[in-house]
């Protein structure tokens, strides 16, 4: 249908057809200045034997640094933070409305979709060492000032993308649990289940596929997120790069695009393993059903 | 005992409840109070001196009005366009077709969308720009962006356009309209709550990156207000607080005043999607 047509052709040129020319450039020494810049030759594996490069691969700055920090990243603030405290909010308000109900979620959404920059700046202020809020509540208790940026850099941006994609996993969560059938409710309330039975047995039955899709979406974001480099920049000395941040710096800063072709080819195949071990077990969880 | 018990629970919820809002509130404390101040430093305190010279000063830098007023609106508004139209189109035709597996079709291609997406993309799209000339053009940016947005918007679009009767549309098409003329008269006004979210989603997407037009924009006259803003740096390097603030307060305010519209209007959730994504 002539519908469909500008939507291939979107979808067509901007995602699948870069999708195969960045395997393609992985393999040259293509850059946009310095003499193969004109012409760029076929260079093989030596982009990813580059990468790979055992004997440096984890200092500072290379790409095993990055990879652990994002590791760490995704775990800590995707699967470990945005997930269970989305779930927690979503059952704390489910069947509940209200001002508190209707402040928590919109200054949560509030965090989700105000501009990167904005939000960035904020953080800056909030995580300073000598004004910072986040020192200012932390002293207020007694604890003594940590330097956000020198110390814990991995962490400050952990906590921040709690903070900025919790909200999509509370908003599905909340959807998914407004879908259950009422009925299910007040057949549990006339068996006289306790909150945690009703948990284990008719909410989280009901809502583990939308879990895993929770799953595979916000890892896949917090994966290829950049806004925390607005934050820390990767700093300091490579201490919060994350993999996103090293292909900006090597393509973008070195002007090296074999190379950063070669290190975003790496990403899209972690990408691609992960989406498909998430899809495995959605097909899974359904068969048992 | 039951007393004391729902006490407690009630209490310990509240205080929970309490924790998470503050969490989501303390970080955006600053820019509500920092652009106030006339001397703002990094610390959230009550604007003393109380000043609005901080816009004034803000209009005055033409160069980052221009992005703001300008070059974003453009960026923004062409990627908002581009996509509620092309997803509504796609979306429409993807559920009056007979293919086997569309929904995961779709699935696959959010999914596809968000690996593609991101700084990854950005090497390959770059260039792609490069060879078509459209590196430093407005029009190189919102083709880029409304590709990235497409496969969610069609998402989104999706449980809409599944909610019309096709009886509708038939009994147009019998009394002798074209598929066009049935699309433009029966279907479309019926989609436009669903046109709308997703217009403002995209515009909301488009309005706040960074990263795109950061790498394919090179001019200053054509830069949105997200790259702009590193324009309030001394020449030393060190940021002015005070102008920072106050142009990110100005840069976030259609965001805010889009949520409240749609929060108003539809209620913020999610529409459609979630009966795609778990069955």
């Amino acid at each position: 249908m002539a519908f469909l047509a500008p939507a291939l052709l979107f979808i067509g040129v901007f995602l699948l057809f870069p999708f195969i020319w960045v395997l393609i450039i992985s393999f040259t020494d293509t850059a946009l200045t310095g003499p193969s810049a004109a012409n760029p030759s076929f260079v093989g594996l030596e982009n990813y034997y580059r990468l790979f490069n055992a004997s440096r691969w984890m200092r500072a700055g290379e790409f095993g640094n990055a990879l652990r920090n994002t590791l760490f990243f995704v775990l800590g603030s995707a699967i470990l933070g945005q997930a269970p405290l989305g779930l927690a909010i979503a059952l704390a308000f489910h069947r509940k409305k209200g001002l508190v109900r209707e402040l928590v979620f919109s200054v949560a959404t509030m965090a989700w979709i105000l501009p990167d920059v904005a939000v960035a700046f904020a953080w800056i202020a909030f995580l300073d060492r000598d004004f910072g809020t986040l020192n200012a509540v932390l002293g207020a208790f007694g604890a003594k000032a940590i330097d956000w940026y020198f110390e814990k850099p991995l962490v400050a941006i952990t906590l921040f993308n709690i903070w900025r994609g919790t909200a999509f996993s509370m908003l599905l969560f909340s959807a998914a649990l407004g879908n259950i059938p009422p009925s299910y409710w007040e057949t549990a309330e006339v068996a006289g289940a306790n909150a945690w039975q009703r948990f284990r047995d008719i909410i989280l039955p009901l809502i583990l596929p939308h879990f895993l899709t929770d799953l595979i979406l916000i890892t896949l974001w917090t994966f290829n997120t950049f806004t925390p480099y607005l934050i820390t920049g990767g700093g300091p000395f490579f201490r919060s790069e994350t993999v996103s941040m090293y292909t900006y710096r090597v393509a973008f800063k070195f002007l090296e695009f074999g190379r950063g072709a070669a290190v975003a080819v790496v990403m899209m195949a972690i990408n691609l393993v992960l989406a498909t071990g998430y899809l495995l077990s959605l097909r899974r969880g359904r068969a048992w059903r | 005992m039951n007393l004391v018990r729902f006490v407690i629970l009630r209490l310990g919820f509240v205080l929970v409840t309490v924790l998470i809002g503050t969490f989501f509130v303390l970080p955006l404390l600053w820019l509500l109070t920092a652009p106030f101040n006339a001397q703002a430093t990094l610390r959230v305190e009550w604007p003393s001196p109380f000043t609005l010279r901080n816009f004034g000063d803000v209009f005055r830098n033409t160069f980052a009005i221009r992005a703001l007023f300008l070059n974003s609106i453009i960026q923004a508004g062409g990627t908002m366009l581009g996509t509620a139209v092309i997803a509504t189109l796609a979306a429409y035709a993807l559920s009056r077709l007979e293919i086997r597996g569309r929904n995961v079709l779709v699935y696959l291609l959010v999914l596809f969308s968000s690996v593609v997406t991101g700084t990854a993309a950005m090497v390959p799209i770059f260039l792609l720009l490069y060879y078509l000339r459209l590196i430093d053009t407005h029009l190189g940016v919102i083709l880029v962006l409304t590709g990235g947005l497409l496969p969610t918007g069609i998402f989104l679009m999706r449980d809409f356009v599944e909610s019309i009767p096709r009886s509708y549309e038939e009994s147009a098409l019998v009394s002798g309209a074209t598929p066009w003329q049935t699309f433009r008269d029966v279907v479309l006004p019926v989609l436009r709550p669903g046109m709308m979210v997703v217009a403002v989603w995209a515009f909301v997407n488009a309005w706040g990156n960074f990263l795109i037009p950061a790498i394919l924009i090179r001019s200053p006259e054509k830069m949105p207000a997200p790259v702009a803003i590193y324009s309030f740096y001394t020449e030393g390097g060190t940021p002015v607080l005070t102008l920072i603030s106050a142009y990110s307060l100005l840069y976030a305010i259609p965001v805010v005043v889009l949520y409240l519209f749609v929060n108003w209007r539809y209620g913020f959730r999610f529409f459609g999607g979630i009966k795609g994504g778990g069955k």
